[in-house]
């Protein structure tokens, strides 16, 4: 699925990343634990978070992952923004919460895979 | 990759969670550039960022130092914080002593030393209360 499709889904907006709209993600996590986060992604996944804190882009720095989600609307400081941008990181914001989030993805084919096998 | 070591110092500062992990980005980025195989850069990296982490938010701040050789990288991260009275339970998943404000960051879940355990191929942990903690992470590349 590509994100701009993910970004429909979701009723999305970007944030930063506009480029990363034709990018392929197959598979995705959901988590407001960064450490749960790290110990079981293993393949480059979109992530959806509602926790808003700098080491949401921290984390997805070290997991590669490439596209993150917050969930539930939430209001992000610019210098989220700004950390993501250069880290050459996509920051998608939906009004949905977490589990119609999942929940849309999944219906549309996104799956969990390479997050927990 | 060069035939030389590469030795990388970098300071980490207490209780400041927007920097923390910018230490263990910096070591991605040198990795990147070595063009070292990216599963091995992941498993150094997340390792170190916890090890990170775990400093800033337990050991008052400290130092990371790291190797970086052809054969394996080393990073050893010492702080002068509390220590750990018992490193056996300190390892195992779930527990934690984190604060409710370092769990509003997203950590805290007990799964820190796990993961280093985790991705690392070879972890020691030196610790004495009241003195400080140093953790040895090493991946082999």
């Amino acid at each position: 699925m590509k994100v701009s499709e993910v970004v429909n889904l979701l009723e999305a907006e970007v944030l930063t990343g506009e480029e990363s709209l034709d990018m392929e993600v197959s598979a995705a996590c959901g988590s407001d634990l960064m450490s749960d986060v790290m110990a079981y992604v293993k393949e480059n996944v979109l992530l959806l978070t509602g926790l808003v804190s700098p080491q949401v882009v921290r984390t997805a720095e070290m997991m590669d992952i490439k596209v993150i989600a917050f969930v539930r609307g939430k209001n992000l400081p610019q210098s989220i923004i700004d950390l993501a941008k250069e880290k050459g990181i996509a920051v998608l914001r939906t009004k949905h919460p977490m589990f119609i989030s999942c929940g849309k993805l999944y219906s549309a084919g996104m799956t969990g895979r390479g997050v927990w096998d | 990759m060069s035939d030389g070591i590469i030795r990388l110092k970098f300071d980490i500062l207490p209780n400041d969670m927007s920097a923390a992990g910018e230490a263990s980005s910096g070591v991605k980025k040198v990795l990147n550039q070595l063009g070292v195989e990216p599963q091995k850069i992941k498993k150094a990296a997340i390792a170190m960022y916890e090890a990170e982490i775990n400093a800033v938010i337990h050991g008052g701040g400290g130092i990371a130092e790291v190797v970086i050789d052809k054969e394996y990288i080393e990073v050893k991260i010492r702080d002068e914080g509390p220590g750990i009275a018992d490193i056996e339970l300190a390892m195992q998943e779930g527990y934690s002593t984190a604060s409710d404000e370092i769990r509003e960051m997203g950590f805290g879940a007990g799964m820190g030393l796990p993961n280093m355990k985790r991705y690392s191929d070879k972890l020691v942990i030196e610790s004495e209360v009241g003195k400080g903690t140093t953790v040895t992470i090493v991946v082999n590349l």
